[in-house]
C-alpha cells in the first residue's frame, strides 16, 4: 500500500484533532464519534494493524476509514513535517486497498456504482445534466475563452443548480466569454479519487481531459472547489494541463468594473472556507476580497477561519454517502451554530456541497429565522446594479 | 604564521591615542588612554580587555592604520580575558564551523557572496541582480565575527581555508575573479582584515554598495524615488572600510531618500549592541540601543536601513516598535525599482 | 459481557459504547513501550451521573474500570491490565466557570489543555493556566492527577499543587466533593478542611474517578521574554538553578540537554521564562535573573545565549511541540520517558547517568529538567524515542527505561507516573508502613478492587 511506511510513525499526539488555536475539535469524524479510532491517529494505527493482519477486514473498519471527509485539518496541524503532507494520501491508499477487496460501506458502493453507470452520483440521466441552464441562453463550449465546468452537484442538485445559475448569470452580465459542455460534461472524479477508486478516477480524468483537449479548452472556471482541485492538481499527471480557477477567483478580477449598489440595510455575513479552496489550495483571501468589495456588507469571521475552518462534513463523498451521519455533533451542525454565534445573518459559501450541508444543518438546528446560506455569486448578484 | 601586522613603535610615538580617547564606550582621557595602550602593547592586564565593546571603531579612528582593535583581540586571547562566556563561544564555534559539504559549481558574474547567510538568497532577485550567481554556506563563512569573541586564532585557522574554498570551487573553475560581498563584514574581511594578518586574497572583492550604485545607474529610468527620511545603521565592519561610506550616500541619492543628519551616524555611529548583549552586558546594550533609536526617531526616520543581518536581528524589533520600517539596503533599492 | 454491554448502552447510549475490535485494539495501547492490554469495552460518559451509574454497574458485575483522559501518559497507565472497561472521559470536556477575582477555573475532567488555553485567551485574556508540554488534547484532570508540571511550575509548583478542589465518583459509586466546594458554593481552596485530594492524586485512577476539577489560574502578562543560560559543566547546574529560581520571577525554568543539533552536544541549557506588564518590568526581571548568576558570568563559565527573534518566539510557545516531534527521531512514532522527581542537587548525577545508560544501551536519550517551585525539586526527564514497527528497537527502549527507573530510585529520585513494572520497583523501596497504608485506603475506597487493578500492586 502506498504510504504504508508512514503509518507507524504517527505518535497519536492528537494535534490533528484540533485547529491551530486548539479551541475545539476540528476533525469531523472524531467530533461526531469521539472514539480514538475515528481520529486521524487512530486511522493510521488501524491501517497499520490491518496491513499487519492484527485486525481483520470487516465492515466496521471500512466505516471508520470511509468516515474521513478529507478536509485536510490533520495535514494542516500535524506537527511532524516529515510525513504530514502524506496523511490524506495514506488514508486514500488505505481506502483503495479496501475497495480492491470489495469491503466498502454500502453507501459508498452505491455512490461509486452510480458514477460508473450514470456518470453522476444521483443516478440521473446524462441528458439532464444541462437542465440547470435551461432558458439562460448559455452557449455550448466552442472555443470561448473559458469553459465553465459545473460538476455533478451544480448540474443535478437543486441547491447546486441555483449556484450554477448565479455564477453563470454574473459571467454573462460581466461579458465573460464562456461556454459549457452541457450533456457532454463528465464527473470530475474528485470524490471517487478520495474514496480510493483510483481506477475509476483515472478513467473519468482521462475522458474529461480528452474532451477538453478536443474542444480546445485552455482556461477553466469551476463551480465547485472539489472540481477545481481535481482539474488543477490531479489531472496534470494524466497529461491534462489547463489554466484552472475557482469562480470567486475569476469574480475577484471582475469586481473593479462591476456596478455595485448598497442593499437596504447593512448585511452581516460570515464566510466559510471550503476545504478544497482553503486548506488544499491555500486561497483564503480571494473570497474575502470579493465579499469585502460589496457595499454595505459587514464581513465577520468565525473563530475557526481560514486554515482552521471546520469542514462542513460533506467531503470524502459524505454529502452523498452520509457515512459520517448526522446529529448535534455533526460537523455541519456545529459549524452553523458557530456561524450563528457571530451574529451574522448570512453564511457565505463557495461550494455547492457546503451549501447543501449547511442548509440541512440550519433546519436541524432550528436556525432558519437567524441564518441563511448564500453562495458568493448570489451575494454579488444581490448587490449588482 | 599570519602574524598581526602592527608596529608597536607607532603606538608608542602616538600623541593623540584616538583609538581610546574617541571610544564611545570607555571614558578615557589622554593620560589614561596612553597608559592603557601601553599596557596592551606590553601584554599586561588592562581594563580595555574587559571594557571593550568590540565595535571595531578604533580601527577607523586610528590615523595610522595600526590595527588597535586587532591588538586588543590578540591580548584578550593571550590573557584569556574572554569578552564572551566560554560555553557560548564554544557553541558559536560549533554552529559556524565549516561543514566540509561545499559543492563545486559554475558561477557567472555578477557573483554574489552571501557568506553564511543562505537565508538571504531571496534578496537576490529582479532586475537589480539579473543574471547573478549566488554562493553561500558555512564553508565560505568569512569568520570575521570571532573578533567579538577574542578568537583571532580561529580567524587565522579558518579564513585561509575559506578563501581557498571560494577560489578553487567557484572562481577559478569559472574564470571569474570578482566577488560581490553582500555583507560589509565579508568585504572588510577580504580587504582589510586578511591583509592585516598577512592572509592573501587572490580575488577582487567588490562592495555590495558599489555594485548597487552601478546597477541603479543603469536602471535609472526605472527608479521611483521613495522620498522618505531614513536612518542608516552603520555596521561595525564598515569601520574597517570607511572608504565605502560614500556609496551609502550615493545610493540614497539615487533612490531619493534623505539620510537625515543625526548624532549617532557616520563616525559617531553606535553599535547595534547585539554583541554587547552576547557579552552579557545588557544594561550597556539597552542604553546604546535606546540612544540610537531615540536619535533615529527624533529625526523622523521612516526606514531604519541595514547592511548587516546581525544588526537587523538585534535592532529590527525595537525599530519597528518605534514606528520605523527595518529594511536591508538591497530591499530598499528594490522598492525604488518597484520590485 | 453482553449483559454489561446492554446496561452500558442504557446508561450512555449505543453510540458511546463499543466492544468492537477496532476500539479494543486502539484503547489497548498508548504511544509508549508498554505491551498492549485489551479492554473488553470502551465507554464514553457525558455526565457525572453517567459515570456514577457505570461505576455502580462495574461494582455489581465486578468488572474493572480504567479512567482515561488524553491517553498520552506514555507509561501505559490507561491500559486495562486486567481487562474490563476503559472510560474515555473526553466527552465531559466543558469549561464550567471562571472566577476572575480568585483566579480559578472549574472544568469537567475531560476538558483538554488546549481548549482551556483557547477559552481563556478569548474570554479571560488576563488569565492563563499552567499548561504542560504534552500535546494540547491532553486533559487537565489527567495531568493534575499524575502530579504533572508545566509552564508555570516555577511559580506554582506541581499541577497538583494548583488544585483547588474536585468532584469525584468513588469506586463504590458515591459522589464526593473534595475541598472548599464540599462546604461552600466556591471552589477556592483545599484548605481549611482535611485535605482529601491526596486520596486521588498520584493513585493512577485506583481510588476513584474525578469528574470535575477546579484549578488555579495565573496572570497572563502581555509581555514575555526568555533567557537561555548555557553551561558545559553539569556540576554548576544546581547552583545556577537554585539562584535563578530564588529570584522568584520566573514562570518556568527548564533545563534541557540533547545530542542534536550538534551545537547542543555537551552543553547544559537552562531556559528561564518570565512575563511582565511593562517593558520596564521585563527589563528589571531580566536584570534580576542575570545578577543572580553574576558570579558564573564573571567567571566566564556560563552566560545567556543570543536568541534571534524567531527562535525566541518558538521558546515562548506554550505548549512546546518539540516533545511530540522528538517521537519521530527514530522515524517510528514511539516515545516514552522516565520523569524522575528529585532534588535539584542530584542534577549532575542524574545527567551523567543518562549519558551512561544511553551509551550502554545504544540509544539516543534527550534529557532535561523542569524545575518545580523555587527549586524545591525538579522533574528530570530521560526521553527515549523508538521505532514502534521494529520490535528490537522497542525492546532497546524498554530496557533503557527499565535501567533508568532503577538508576533513578537508586539515586533517591522517584519516577513520575510510573508504568506498572516501575511501580513495583518503587514499592520495593517504599516504607512498608506507607505501602500498607495505601493498601488499607484502597481497601476501604474500592472493596471490590475494580479501579484500574494491576496498578500500585506488589508482586
Amino acid at each position: 500500500m502506498e504510504h504504508a511506511e508512514i503509518l507507524h510513525r504517527c505518535f497519536r499526539c492528537g494535534y490533528c484533532k484540533l485547529p491551530g488555536s486548539f479551541q475545539d475539535l476540528n476533525c469531523p469524524p472524531y467530533l461526531k464519534y469521539r472514539f480514538e479510532t475515528y481520529a486521524p491517529g487512530g486511522r493510521m494505527w488501524l491501517l497499520r494493524a490491518w496491513l499487519d493482519e492484527e485486525i481483520e477486514t470487516i465492515q466496521r473498519l471500512a466505516e471508520i476509514l470511509f468516515s474521513c471527509t478529507a478536509c485536510g485539518n490533520c495535514v494542516e496541524h500535524c506537527v511532524f513535517p516529515a510525513f504530514k503532507a502524506d496523511l490524506l494520501d495514506a488514508f486514500t491508499a488505505g481506502r483503495e486497498e479496501l475497495v480492491n477487496q470489495g469491503v466498502v460501506p454500502d453507501a459508498v458502493g452505491r455512490y461509486l456504482r452510480a458514477i460508473h453507470s450514470h456518470g453522476n452520483p444521483y443516478n440521473l440521466p446524462k441528458a439532464d445534466r444541462a437542465r440547470w441552464a435551461d432558458g439562460l441562453g448559455i452557449e455550448r463550449y466552442s472555443g470561448q475563452e473559458y469553459l465553465f465546468y459545473v460538476g455533478c452537484p451544480g448540474s443535478y442538485d437543486e441547491r447546486g443548480q441555483q449556484m450554477a445559475r448565479a455564477v453563470a448569470g454574473l459571467l454573462q452580465k460581466w461579458g465573460v466569454d464562456f461556454g459549457i459542455l452541457g450533456e457532454e460534461e463528465g464527473c470530475d472524479g474528485n470524490e471517487v479519487r478520495v474514496l480510493g477508486e483510483t481506477g475509476l478516477f483515472e478513467q473519468l480524468a482521462r475522458e474529461n481531459i480528452e474532451k477538453f483537449e478536443a474542444a480546445g479548452v485552455q482556461k477553466i472556471v469551476t463551480l465547485s472547489p472539489h472540481g477545481f482541485d481535481a482539474i488543477k492538481n490531479e489531472y496534470p499527471r494524466f497529461g491534462g494541463r489547463f489554466e484552472t480557477c475557482h469562480y470567486p477567483q475569476l469574480l475577484a478580477g471582475l469586481m473593479a468594473k462591476a456596478e455595485l449598489r448598497r442593499r437596504n440595510g447593512p448585511l452581516r455575513v460570515v464566510f466559510h472556507d471550503p476545504c478544497y479552496l482553503g486548506r488544499h489550495n491555500k486561497d483564503y483571501l480571494t473570497p474575502r476580497a470579493v465579499l469585502g468589495a460589496l457595499p454595505g456588507l459587514e464581513l465577520l469571521e468565525m473563530d475557526r477561519a481560514m486554515a482552521d475552518a471546520l469542514c462542513c462534513g460533506g467531503g470524502g463523498g459524505n454529502s452523498f454517502t452520509d457515512v459520517l451521519g448526522g446529529g448535534a455533533d455533526s460537523a455541519s451542525r456545529v459549524r452553523v451554530r458557530e456561524a450563528a454565534g457571530t451574529g451574522a445573518a448570512v453564511l457565505a459559501v463557495a461550494c455547492p456541497k457546503c451549501a447543501r450541508m449547511f442548509e440541512d444543518a440550519i433546519k436541524a438546528e432550528d436556525l432558519e429565522d437567524e441564518l441563511r446560506v448564500m453562495d458568493i455569486a448570489e451575494l454579488v448578484q444581490e448587490h449588482c446594479g | 604564521m599570519y602574524e598581526l601586522k602592527y608596529d608597536a613603535e607607532i603606538c608608542a610615538r602616538c600623541e593623540t591615542f584616538d583609538c581610546l580617547t574617541r571610544c564611545q564606550y570607555m571614558d578615557l582621557d589622554l593620560e589614561a588612554a596612553r597608559e592603557e595602550r601601553q599596557r596592551l602593547l606590553d601584554g599586561e592586564d588592562s581594563l580595555v580587555l574587559s571594557e571593550c565593546a568590540t565595535c571595531y571603531a578604533c580601527e577607523e579612528y586610528c590615523p595610522h592604520g595600526n590595527h588597535p582593535f586587532y591588538l586588543i583581540v590578540e591580548r584578550q586571547e593571550e590573557r584569556q580575558a574572554w569578552p564572551v562566556p566560554i560555553p557560548l563561544t564554544k557553541q558559536q564555534l560549533r554552529i559556524m564551523e565549516p561543514r566540509g559539504e561545499i559543492q563545486p559549481g559554475e558561477v557567472t558574474p555578477p557573483v554574489i557572496n552571501l557568506c553564511a547567510f543562505s537565508m538571504l538568497a531571496g534578496c537576490i532577485r529582479g532586475k537589480l541582480y539579473e543574471g547573478a550567481s549566488i554562493i553561500s554556506g558555512r564553508d565560505i563563512f568569512c569568520n570575521i565575527m570571532w573578533l567579538h569573541f577574542g578568537k583571532n586564532s580561529v580567524i587565522r585557522e579558518r579564513l585561509p581555508r575559506v578563501i581557498d574554498n571560494i577560489v578553487s570551487n567557484y572562481l577559478e573553475p569559472s574564470g571569474v575573479d570578482e566577488l560581490i560581498c553582500f555583507h560589509d563584514e565579508c568585504y572588510g574581511t577580504y580587504t582589510q582584515l586578511a591583509p592585516a594578518f598577512g592572509i592573501d586574497v587572490p580575488f577582487k572583492p567588490v562592495h555590495l554598495f558599489e555594485y548597487l550604485v552601478e546597477r541603479l545607474g543603469e536602471l535609472k529610468s526605472e527608479i521611483h524615488r521613495i522620498e522618505a527620511k531614513v536612518a542608516y545603521q552603520r555596521p561595525c565592519s564598515s569601520r574597517l572600510i570607511p572608504e565605502t561610506e560614500h556609496w551609502v550616500d550615493e545610493i540614497f541619492g539615487l533612490i531619493g531618500v534623505d539620510r537625515v543628519e543625526r548624532e549617532y551616524d557616520r563616525e559617531n555611529a553606535l553599535c547595534c549592541a547585539t554583541t554587547i548583549r552576547i557579552a552579557q552586558r545588557d544594561n550597556l546594550a539597552d542604553d546604546v540601543q535606546k540612544r540610537n533609536l531615540d536619535d533615529m526617531e527624533a529625526v523622523g526616520a521612516k526606514y531604519c536601513v541595514f547592511n548587516c543581518p546581525a544588526c537587523m536581528m538585534g535592532l529590527s524589533g525595537p525599530a519597528a516598535e518605534r514606528g520605523m520600517t527595518p529594511i536591508l539596503m538591497s530591499d530598499l533599492c528594490q522598492i525604488a525599482l518597484g520590485e | 459481557m453482553e449483559e454489561i454491554y446492554q446496561a452500558l448502552v442504557r446508561i450512555v447510549g449505543a453510540a458511546y459504547v463499543s466492544r468492537d475490535p477496532e476500539e479494543r485494539f486502539i484503547y489497548a495501547r498508548d504511544p509508549g513501550t508498554m505491551e498492549p492490554c485489551e479492554p473488553d469495552l470502551v465507554v464514553m460518559p457525558n455526565s457525572t451521573e453517567e459515570v456514577r451509574q457505570i461505576v455502580l454497574l462495574a461494582n455489581q458485575m465486578r468488572i474493572p474500570v480504567v479512567p482515561m483522559g488524553g491517553g498520552l501518559v506514555l507509561s501505559g497507565l490507561t491500559r486495562p491490565l486486567k481487562g474490563g472497561m476503559v472510560l474515555d472521559m473526553k466527552r465531559m470536556n466543558r469549561i464550567l466557570e471562571v472566577d476572575e477575582m480568585s483566579r480559578s477555573v472549574l472544568v469537567e475532567a475531560g476538558a483538554s489543555q488546549g481548549m482551556l488555553q483557547a477559552y481563556l485567551k478569548k474570554h479571560h485574556p488576563g488569565l492563563k493556566h499552567s499548561i504542560p508540554d504534552a500535546p494540547p488534547i491532553a486533559t487537565i484532570a489527567g495531568n493534575v492527577l499524575i502530579h504533572g508540571s508545566g509552564h508555570l511550575s516555577a511559580t506554582g509548583g506541581f499541577h497538583s499543587d494548583m488544585l483547588n478542589g474536585m468532584e469525584v465518583v468513588l469506586p463504590t459509586g458515591e459522589i464526593a466533593k473534595i475541598g472548599s466546594c464540599a462546604t461552600s458554593p466556591y471552589w477556592f481552596s483545599r484548605a481549611p478542611l482535611p485535605d482529601l485530594a491526596g486520596l486521588f492524586i498520584g493513585w493512577h485512577g485506583t481510588t476513584g474517578i474525578a469528574t470535575k476539577l477546579a484549578i488555579k489560574l495565573y496572570p497572563d502578562r502581555p509581555l514575555g521574554d526568555v533567557g537561555i543560560f548555557v553551561m558545559e559543566d553539569p556540576e554548576l547546574v544546581p547552583g545556577v538553578i537554585h539562584r535563578l529560581a530564588g529570584v522568584a520571577v520566573a514562570e518556568d525554568i527548564l533545563a534541557f540537554m540533547a545530542n542534536a543539533p550538534a551545537w547542543l552536544r555537551g552543553f547544559q541549557l537552562v531556559n528561564v521564562k518570565y512575563g511582565a506588564e511593562t517593558g520596564e518590568e521585563l527589563r528589571l526581571k531580566r536584570d534580576l535573573l542575570r545578577e543572580s548568576v553574576r558570579t558564573y558570568i564573571d567567571e566566564k563559565v556560563g552566560g545567556f545565549m543570543p536568541l534571534p527573534p524567531e527562535m525566541k518566539q518558538r521558546f515562548l510557545e506554550e505548549p512546546q511541540t518539540t516533545l511530540a516531534v522528538f517521537a519521530d527521531t527514530r522515524e517510528g512514532g514511539g516515545f516514552e520517558y522516565v520523569g524522575a522527581i528529585m532534588p535539584i542537587a542530584l542534577f549532575p548525577e542524574a545527567y551523567r547517568k543518562g549519558l551512561e545508560i544511553a551509551e550502554r544501551h545504544g540509544v539516543e536519550c534527550a534529557t532535561g529538567a523542569r524545575i518545580v517551585g523555587l527549586g524545591h525539586c525538579m522533574m528530570f526527564f530521560y526521553g527515549y524515542a523508538f521505532n514502534r514497527a521494529d520490535p528490537s528497537d522497542v525492546k532497546l527502549a524498554q530496557e533503557a527505561l527499565e535501567a533508568t527507573n532503577a538508576a533513578v530510585l537508586e539515586m533517591g529520585g522517584i519516577p513520575w507516573k510510573a508504568e506498572a513494572p516501575a511501580q513495583k520497583q518503587i514499592i520495593e523501596k517504599m516504607d512498608p508502613n506507607t505501602f500498607a497504608l495505601m493498601n488499607r485506603l484502597r481497601g476501604v475506597l474500592d472493596p471490590n478492587g475494580i479501579m484500574n487493578p494491576g496498578n500500585w500492586e506488589a508482586d
